[in-house]
């Protein structure tokens, strides 16, 4: 079994969760992943982001990993900050980041 | 409730990161701009919104940060201040609405939210700084060509545009 679980946090007050399902559906079907076995779940309270340690929105997680080290960020329900590789700064994180996770926990399954 | 078109901008004094008291008016044109420390699409328009007040010198840009700090501690006051100094000072200054009335007054709806003020107090534009937060080649256009409207005392031609960001976080 090579299909990594792969879940989206998201809150329902930060606008940039659509473009980023539909961008890791499409690197997930680029490394011939079902991009529908993406969980969505959304994160609405701040007892829930506690609990979910949701350091934003969107969060993409990978075989429970986030894709994206949180640091000391602080927990809560906002919009998360993604630093893309050319050094911008954006709502959603760079697709080669989420393709590298992808692909790491491929492996990690393989060799297992 | 938002401002409409047209409609007279309200008044407002606010403090800056230096303590110093701003209020919009006294000039051919202001730029009111809600922004924030911690949203990402706040942060991706941050440097073309501060490259609008150094190349439009006879506007008063003000910057306004009305995030509740008590759950969004990246925005308080003294985060704000931080900020300004680690960049070295910003061509605009950037103000602190505690209380959100402004916010509210100008029916502010996310950070950022722009609003460009005409010589006569009036609402001339509203919206977004340009068409995409993810590329700096549009250079803030929305506003600058509102501006350069207003500045030859006409109106924009795109007077509207629909605001792209983090939601206010009012007060609890």
């Amino acid at each position: 079994m090579t299909q990594p679980h792969v879940e989206l946090l998201v809150w329902d007050g930060c606008p940039s969760h659509p473009h980023a399902l539909s961008e890791l559906r499409a690197t997930m079907t680029e490394l011939g992943l079902d991009p529908e076995a993406v969980v969505v779940r959304e994160v609405d309270t701040d007892d829930a982001a506690q609990r979910e340690r949701f350091v934003g929105s969107p969060t993409i997680r990978v075989d429970g990993d986030d894709i994206q080290d949180p640091g000391d960020e602080p927990v809560g329900l906002t919009c998360r900050v993604y630093r893309l590789r050319d050094g911008r700064i954006a709502p959603t994180p760079d697709p080669a980041d989420v393709r590298d996770a992808l692909r790491a926990a491929i492996s990690a399954r393989r060799a297992a | 409730m938002s401002l409409a078109l047209g409609m007279e901008a309200p008044s407002f004094s606010l403090p800056d990161t230096d303590g110093v008291k701003h209020s919009p008016g006294g000039g051919p044109a202001t730029l009111v701009v809600f922004t924030c420390n911690h949203c990402p699409y706040a942060l991706a328009w941050h440097d073309r919104i501060a490259a609008v007040a150094r190349d439009y010198p006879d506007v008063k840009v003000l910057a306004i940060n009305p995030n509740d700090a008590e759950r969004y501690p990246r925005d308080s006051y003294d985060a704000m201040r931080e900020r300004v100094v680690s960049d070295g000072g910003w061509p605009m200054p950037y103000l602190r609405d505690e209380s959100q009335d402004v916010a509210r007054a100008y029916g502010a709806k996310t950070t950022p939210d722009c609003f460009v003020i005409d010589a006569e107090g009036r609402i001339a534009y509203r919206g977004a700084p340009d068409a995409d937060y993810a590329d700096p080649s549009h250079n803030a256009a929305s506003l600058r060509d509102a501006l350069d409207a207003v500045l030859a005392g006409a109106a924009p031609a795109v007077p509207e545009t629909e605001p792209v960001g983090c939601s206010i976080k009012w007060k609890r």
